[in-house]
């Protein structure tokens, strides 16, 4: 990735206390935009290296890549940096129709984690946040950018943002965490 | 907020993840060479624009990305239901059972 121009690398806001709220970019990683019939799901999921999930906002995790399904014939797809370029080598080879496009570049991640997490996301997203299944993900609005949400457990979010947006997001979660960690 | 159900995602969201896109079921004519400038000019600008019951194109935009068709009223802002984009134009009957089981499910709704 173009580590130079990463607007958050190595960014983290402490919030109050580590255990309330801690707020921090997420290592890089490898991000690929999949869009293929989902009858061909099976097949994606063996060049993927693991299964795709199956339903809108389902997420399947297995040995450090993780796909989740944001729309009827579209997959995020994730994976170690080093793992990249086998990932494109597997679906190169995929007999199926499909569209793979390399968005690794295009976004960043911010890990948002503690008991005070939902309440920190409730302050820019219009869904009930407490009411999102662990181990979901979809595509909504953060104040006015679009991102990525998905829940990896009760109390640990990730959001991934476009990086031209993602200033933006960390300014706001900069203003929520300083209103939580004052108690207002 | 107002909660609209996207029938792609099978869950409610929020407005802000959705535009608007049109009166719904108008079909482009086959073969637009044989209409008249009339004919062609009702295609393109005439719509019914009622007072009551719409049926009219959404788009979970900032979601699924998918275009799908909603009956809303257009006094009361309200969603009678919502459908797949494709499926024919839901008959009265439809539309009332949409709404009862729609009250129900408003009260387990999954983000
Ligand atoms: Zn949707």
């Amino acid at each position: 990735m173009l580590l130079a121009n990463h607007p958050l690398l190595g960014k983290t806001i402490p919030g109050d206390t580590a255990s309330r709220l801690n707020i921090r970019a997420a290592d890089d990683t490898a991000r690929f935009s999949l869009r293929i019939d989902p009858a061909a799901v099976q097949s994606a999921g063996t060049a993927f290296g693991a299964p795709l999930p199956t339903r809108i906002g389902g997420m399947v995790e297995a040995g450090g890549r993780t796909a989740l399904q944001l729309g009827p014939d579209e997959w995020m797809l994730m994976a170690p940096v080093a793992e990249g370029d086998g990932i494109v080598d597997a679906f190169s080879a995929l007999g199926e129709t499909h569209s793979l496009v390399d968005v690794g570049h295009r976004e960043v991640g911010i890990l948002v984690e503690g008991e005070a997490a939902s309440l920190a996301l409730r302050s820019a997203i219009a869904f009930d946040i407490d009411a999102m299944p662990v181990g979901t993900g979809c595509r909504t609005i953060f104040d006015k950018a679009q991102i990525v949400l998905i829940r990896e457990d009760k109390t640990r979010f990730r959001i991934e943002v476009w990086r031209s947006f993602a200033d933006h997001v960390w300014g706001l979660l900069q203003a929520v965490s300083r209103e939580i960690a004052l108690g207002i | 907020m107002l909660l609209i159900r996207c029938p792609y995602c099978e869950a409610e969201r929020p407005e802000v993840e959705f535009t608007y896109a049109g009166e719904a079921h108008i079909a482009r004519p086959t073969n637009p060479s044989v209409l008249s400038d009339d004919e062609w000019r009702d295609f393109l600008f005439i719509r019914s624009n009622p007072r009551g019951r719409h049926f009219e194109r959404w788009r979970h935009m900032h979601g699924c990305g998918r275009f799908f068709n909603a009956v809303r009223d257009t006094v009361t802002d309200k969603f009678a239901m919502t459908y797949r984009a494709g499926a024919p134009r839901p008959s009265d009957e439809e539309i009332a059972l949409a709404a009862t089981s729609a009250a129900t499910r408003a009260k387990d709704a999954r983000p």
